[in-house]
C-alpha cells in the first residue's frame, strides 16, 4: 500500500477513489480552500466567465455536429435545418453564435484586468503568455467556426483571410494552396476547417488547464497589485469567491440571455444570410465585431505585406509585454499617468474598431492610421518610458493595512517611518 | 430560532434543522432543476427531428393495383407490402381455422372492416430481418399464397401470417387508414 495518497475525505466511496487518483484532494487545495486575496473586485470574475463559456461553446458545438454538414452542397441547407427542424435546434445554433461574441467580450475584459493591474508582471509573465496563445487559439477557432454556414460573408472572409498569406515573399502562394487544398477557398477547405474547428477548443481546453496551473503556483493578483503578505490578507477560494463568482455568472447568463432571446442576430451580418457564392462579393466585406480592430490595423498601410506583419504584429506584442513595462509598481491605482493613458489605448482599440467596419476611404483612413500608430506606440515607447518617467503613489503596506490600519488613502500614521516601495 | 417550540414539534426530531439546512434544500433543488432545464434541449435534440417526422407518414394510391397485385412502399425506412387480394384470397385468409396458425390471429383482425380485400403488412421477415418475396408477379408465394422467405424458408399466408417456419410471428401490421376507397394513410 505504500505510495497511496492519504485522503482526508470521511465518505467511503470518495475516499476510495481519492485514495488511488488524488481528485477530491485536487478539488479541495485548489478551489475549497485557496488562499485567495481578499480584495478582488468583479473585474476578477471574467476568468471563470470565460472558462464557462468555453463549456457552453463545448457542448453546444458537439450537439451541433450532430446535425451540421460540412459539404459546400449541403452546408447551409443544414444549418437551416438546424434552425427549423432540430428539436431545440434554433437555441443551440443561437447560443453557439452569440456564445462565440460572449466569449470575445468576456476574454477581452478579462485582458484588460491584466493590462490595468499588472497582472502580467513577474512571476506571471508565464501565465500571460499562456493566455495570449489562448486568445490566439479562440481567434482561429473562431474564425474558421464562421466560415462553417457558407455564406456569403463566410466564403468571403475565408478568401480575403487566407488570401492574406499570400503576401508573404516566395512561400506565400504555396502556403496558400496548401491552406485551400485547392485553388480557391472550396468542399476541401470547408471540411478541413470543420475538422479543425472541432478539435481546437480541446487545445484550448489543455492550454486554459496549464494558464491555470501557472496562476495557481504564484496566486492571484490583486487589485492593489501588492503581494499577499500573511493569510490574513486573504480568504479561502469556497465559499467567499464561488458566491461572487455565482453572482457574476448571472450578470454574464443575463446578458448571454439578452443576446440569444431578444437579438441573436444584432452581432451578425445579414449577408450570411446568402448562400455563399463565388461570382459575387458582398458590396462590403466585414469580419465579426471582435475582429473590427485587427483588420483596420491590417489595411491602415498600402503595402499587403506590411499590413500583414503590422496585423499579427499587434497580437504578438502581448507577448512581449512583461518586458516592455518597466515600471516597478503592477496596479494602475498607484500609477497616476498610466490610469489615464491606458483609457487613450481603450479608445484607440475602439476606434479602430469602427474603423475596421466602415470602408477603407476618407477619414477612416486617416483615423486608423492614427489608432494603429498609437496602438504600437503604447506598447513599444509609452510603456517603457513610463516605468522610469513615471512617479507612482505610495503602496499600501499590505492587503489588510487599508482596512485594519488607517484609512486608506489617507495619511500614514504618525510615527510611522516612510515604507520603500514594493517591488513589482 | 432553531430551538423554537415550531421547529421542534414540525420537524418531530430534534431542534437542530436550521435555515442553512432549509437554504441548502433549496439551493440544491434549485440547482438541479436548473441543470434539467439546461440539459432538456440538448438532449430533445437528439430526438428526430421535424423533416424526419414529416416523412413518418406517406400517403398511397390503390388505383392502380388490381386485385391479385401487390406493391411495396417504404415508410419510416421500412417496406411495406400493399396487397389487393382476389376474392378467392381474401376467402381462403378468412376461412383459415386458428389452431392450424403458429401465431393464431383472425383475419378480422389485421384488415379494415369493409376493405378486406386490401392486406397492408410490414415486409420483414419475423426470423431474422429478410424481406420476404411474393409481391412481384414472377415471385415465389409459397404453399399458401401470401409470401416466400427465400432466406430460411418461413412461408406466409394471404393475411401475411405464417404458416411455415422457422419465423415465430406473423407479419407485422403498421398503423394505417383508409382516407377514400382509393387511398390509404401509413403512420
Amino acid at each position: 500500500m505504500a505510495g497511496l495518497h492519504k485522503s482526508e475525505f470521511s465518505n467511503p466511496v470518495v475516499n476510495w477513489i481519492d485514495t488511488r487518483l488524488p481528485i477530491f484532494t485536487m478539488m479541495q487545495k485548489e478551489y475549497g480552500v485557496f488562499p485567495t486575496p481578499k480584495n478582488f473586485n468583479y473585474f476578477w470574475n471574467f476568468g471563470a466567465l470565460a472558462m464557462i463559456n468555453l463549456v457552453i461553446m463545448i457542448a453546444t458545438g458537439i450537439f451541433l455536429a450532430m446535425n451540421y454538414q460540412p459539404n459546400t452542397e449541403l452546408a447551409f441547407d443544414s444549418v437551416q435545418r438546424i434552425m427549423r427542424d432540430v428539436n431545440y435546434g434554433w437555441l443551440l445554433r443561437y447560443v453557439h453564435q452569440n456564445g462565440a461574441s460572449m466569449f470575445f467580450i468576456v476574454t477581452y475584459i478579462h485582458i484588460f484586468r491584466g493590462l490595468y493591474y499588472g497582472s502580467y508582471k513577474a512571476p506571471r509573465e508565464l501565465l500571460w503568455m499562456l493566455g495570449v496563445v489562448i486568445l490566439l487559439l479562440m481567434m482561429a477557432t473562431a474564425f474558421m467556426g464562421y466560415v462553417l454556414p457558407w455564406g456569403q460573408m463566410s466564403y468571403w472572409g475565408a478568401t480575403v483571410i487566407t488570401n492574406l498569406f499570400s503576401a508573404f515573399p516566395w512561400i506565400g502562394p504555396k502556403i496558400v494552396t496548401l491552406l485551400w487544398g485547392g485553388f480557391s477557398v472550396d468542399n476541401p477547405t470547408l471540411n478541413r476547417f470543420f475538422s479543425l474547428h472541432y478539435l481546437l477548443p480541446f487545445v484550448i481546453v489543455g492550454v486554459v488547464v496549464l494558464h491555470i496551473a501557472a496562476l495557481h503556483i504564484v496566486g492571484s493578483n490583486n487589485p492593489l497589485g501588492i503581494d499577499v503578505k500573511s493569510p490574513q490578507d486573504t480568504v479561502p477560494f469556497h465559499p467567499y469567491y464561488t458566491i461572487k463568482d455565482s453572482v457574476g455568472i448571472c450578470v454574464y447568463l443575463a446578458v448571454f440571455a439578452a443576446l440569444v432571446f431578444f437579438a441573436p442576430n444584432f452581432l451578425g451580418d445579414p449577408n450570411n444570410f446568402i448562400p455563399a457564392n463565388p461570382l459575387q462579393t458582398p458590396a462590403d466585406i466585414v469580419p465579426e465585431w471582435y475582429f473590427l480592430p485587427y483588420y483596420a490595423i491590417l489595411r491602415s498601410v498600402p503595402n499587403k505585406l506590411l499590413g500583414v506583419c503590422l496585423m499579427f504584429a499587434s497580437i504578438l506584442v502581448l507577448f512581449v509585454l512583461p518586458w516592455l513595462d518597466t515600471s516597478r509598481v503592477r496596479s494602475a491605482r498607484f500609477r497616476p499617468i498610466y490610469r489615464q493613458l491606458i483609457w487613450v489605448f481603450v479608445l484607440a482599440f475602439v476606434v479602430l474598431g469602427v474603423c475596421g467596419a466602415n470602408k477603407p476611404e476618407g477619414i477612416w483612413v486617416v483615423l486608423s492610421r492614427v489608432a494603429t500608430l498609437y496602438y504600437f506606440l503604447h506598447f513599444l515607447v509609452i510603456l517603457p518610458l513610463l516605468g522610469k518617467l513615471e512617479r507612482p503613489l505610495p503602496l499600501p503596506e499590505s492587503i489588510s493595512q487599508p482596512v485594519t490600519g488607517g484609512r486608506g488613502g489617507g495619511p500614514t500614521p504618525s510615527g510611522a517611518a516612510a515604507k520603500p516601495m514594493e517591488k513589482a | 430560532m432553531a430551538h423554537s417550540p415550531a421547529a421542534t414539534t414540525a420537524h418531530g426530531h430534534s431542534a437542530h434543522v436550521t435555515k442553512r439546512d432549509m437554504l441548502q434544500l433549496i439551493a440544491g433543488a434549485g440547482a438541479a432543476i436548473g441543470v434539467g432545464a439546461i440539459a432538456w434541449p440538448f438532449i430533445d435534440s437528439m430526438n428526430p427531428a421535424r423533416d424526419v417526422l414529416a416523412l413518418a407518414a406517406i400517403e398511397v394510391d390503390l388505383s392502380p393495383i388490381t386485385a391479385g397485385q401487390g406493391i411495396t412502399v417504404v415508410w419510416q425506412g421500412k417496406p411495406i407490402f400493399v396487397r389487393h387480394r382476389t376474392p378467392q384470397e381474401t376467402k381462403e385468409a378468412e376461412d383459415t381455422p386458428l389452431n392450424k396458425l403458429i401465431e393464431p390471429q383472425a383475419d378480422s383482425a389485421r384488415v379494415k372492416a369493409g376493405h378486406s380485400d386490401w392486406i397492408v403488412v410490414i415486409g420483414i421477415c419475423t426470423h431474422l430481418g429478410c424481406v420476404p418475396l411474393g409481391n412481384k408477379p414472377a415471385d415465389p408465394r409459397g404453399d399458401y399464397g401470401g409470401w416466400f422467405c427465400p432466406c430460411h424458408g418461413s412461408q406466409y399466408d394471404t393475411s401475411g401470417r405464417v404458416r411455415v417456419g422457422p419465423a415465430p410471428a406473423n407479419l407485422g401490421l403498421p398503423p394505417y387508414a383508409f382516407v377514400s376507397d382509393t387511398k390509404i394513410k401509413i403512420g
